[in-house]
């Protein structure tokens, strides 16, 4: 029995389809419980209790908040484009889980190692922005196509920000696979990226922000102006489907800043004399650290959703274009500097 | 498998281009050449060109077009005004469509491109890596060229800013520099007020008793 399962296991196919299910069923889990850890979390910060009346202390509100929205009808507007209104969400959730596929989740626990992987999840987030766009335009309403123009041109520019910061990281790891970029940060809590490319650290996660559309830059939804921008003419799974992209997206963020920036799923205590711990079993490589690592920016996320009002429009502009790329640029040349002088243990010539 | 892969794709390609000319509405015909793209890339892919397969995803699909889109919602085109001259035109049209035709054909038809003046590519080894040989090729082969594409393209960003950074003395517009340089103490005059007892209550508290 266990021979014909492995046998079946082996033919290449289901091989992939395991291995997809194995990251996009976790995924999925994960989502579901952000969005209640989300409520929760807020609800605490602004001194409520946040959701606690489904199941016990609230644990089942995700499950019965997908369920409504289930079955909730699907509305088209009048006047709307329906082929193009269902495939605006379906074509943000493709790209918002295929950039998931070049995730590396230990040094061998990757689907796709792909040469070009760090390009490959740049170009999925920026198709992503056609999701917003389809269906800003195939509503017909002008809240959503006010949206729509907003979102376009904050993706496009922050994506410049964000491709500069991660050029900071190639130039670092002098390769755009992941694993590379995080076997380059081995040795200890010191060699992590986070150390010489902290502005761009710094401003690939605001830039991360800044693209999920999520607060303080959210005016891609602005519910004080626009209602609830590109999907306010959306209900029912249509709508479940964008907003899981988006908190995908948002652990995306979360997971490539820790593998890019944090060492991954390389342990703190990596080469530390103190008490022996490097040579513990907390010095060994593993997906836990990965985990908690994320974990860290995915409260970040909320918490700045708990505490900062939203950007006026212009001074979003204003951020992304005269703020951020002349900060990543300065930078790039200033790790240039740091590539010549070899400064340990970063830039070691190998 | 891979020649199934390449013909779908082909045929997406070519159909997708189609629809660009053919399609009535500008917004959908955008829509078709992100498709137009896509479908290219996905042909590059095939060639082991991952690296350029993907700028062109990023550049064109992911930048390029969504600005186009971005103009192209924003107008308000109106088809009957673009068909009134159809028929008037459409000799000299033709003609000036043949030759470009012709000319496009000179340059990249079956003469210079075909298959017979082609070798088939050979398998590159699982450890080729495409980013590496492009780059090796543009910073010591072709150094001059990539150097005069940026120069040209500077020219370009410092063209496009100049032609928007006009003086407008006329127009209201918010000085960023100043609200951000701007202190609690400019907008915010704390008063003091000396406390005082609450008279009424006390009174009301006497009248009670």
């Amino acid at each position: 029995m266990v021979d014909l399962i492995l046998s079946i296991y082996e033919i290449p196919i289901i091989n992939i389809l395991v291995k997809i299910i194995a990251i996009l069923v976790p995924l999925l889990l994960t989502v579901a419980y952000f969005t209640y850890f989300e409520r929760k979390i807020i609800g605490y910060m602004q001194v409520r209790i946040g959701p606690n009346r489904v199941g016990p202390r609230g644990w089942l509100q995700p499950i019965a908040d997908a369920m409504k929205l289930m079955f909730k009808e699907i509305i088209f507007p009048s006047g709307a484009n329906k082929i193009l209104f269902t495939i605006a969400p379906t074509l943000t959730i493709a790209t918002a889980l295929a950039a998931w596929a070049v995730i590396p989740f230990g040094a061998e626990m990757v689907l796709a190692d792909l040469n070009v992987a760090l390009l490959y999840i740049l170009a999925m987030t920026s198709v992503g922005v056609y999701g917003v766009i389809l269906a800003g335009w195939s509503s017909n309403s002008k809240y959503a196509i006010m949206s729509t123009l907003r979102t376009a041109a904050q993706v496009v520019s922050y994506e410049i920000a964000m491709g500069f910061a991660l050029v900071g990281v190639v130039m670092a790891a002098r390769s755009l696979n992941i694993g590379d970029i995080v076997a380059g940060q081995s040795g200890s809590i010191w060699g992590w990226y986070m150390w010489p490319l902290l502005p761009l650290f710094v401003i690939y996660f605001i830039s991360g922000v800044a693209e999920t559309n999520r607060a303080p830059f959210d005016v891609a939804e602005g519910e004080s102006e626009i209602v609830a921008g590109f999907h306010v003419e959306y209900s029912g799974i249509l709508f479940a489907i964008f907003f899981l992209a988006e908190y995908a997206n948002m652990i995306l963020i979360s997971i490539m800043a820790a593998l890019l920036f944090m060492g991954g799923w390389l342990s703190p205590f990596q080469g530390v004399e103190f008490l022996g711990l490097g040579s513990s079993f907390l010095a060994g490589s593993s997906i836990v650290w990965l985990l908690s690592k994320t974990a860290i920016f995915m409260f970040l996320f909320l918490w700045f959703r708990a505490t900062f009002p939203r950007y006026r429009y212009d001074q979003i502009m204003r951020l992304g274009w005269k703020v951020f790329i002349p900060i990543t640029i300065v930078w790039i040349y200033v790790i240039g500097i740091m590539y010549y002088a070899e400064l340990a243990p970063w830039f070691i010539k190998g | 498998m891979e020649t199934i892969v390449f013909y779908v794709f082909s045929a997406f390609m070519i159909l997708s281009a189609l629809m660009v000319i053919t399609v009535h509405n500008p917004v959908r015909a955008a829509f078709f050449l992100v498709l137009t793209f896509f479908s290219s890339a996905a042909v590059w892919l095939l060639l082991e060109a991952e690296f350029l397969a993907i700028i062109l995803i990023i550049v064109y699909v992911g930048a390029v077009m969504v600005l186009f889109l971005f103009v192209v919602m924003m107008l308000d085109v109106n088809l009957a005004e673009l068909k009134k001259g159809f028929v008037k035109n459409l000799p000299l049209a033709v003609i000036v469509a043949l030759a470009m035709f012709a000319m496009i054909f000179m340059v990249v038809g079956g003469e210079q491109f075909g298959v017979q003046n082609f070798a088939v590519p050979e398998r590159h080894a699982a450890d080729y890596s495409n980013v590496s040989a492009l780059g090796q090729l543009l910073y010591t082969e072709y150094v001059y060229s990539f150097e005069i594409a940026a120069v040209i393209l500077l020219v370009g960003i410092v063209a496009a800013i100049s032609l928007t950074l006009r003086r407008r003395p006329n127009t209201r517009h918010q000085k960023v520099e100043d609200q951000v340089a701007v202190k609690g103490a400019d907008r915010l005059r704390v008063v003091k007020v000396e406390s005082q007892p609450r008279k009424h209550t006390i009174d009301n508290a006497e009248v009670k008793k």
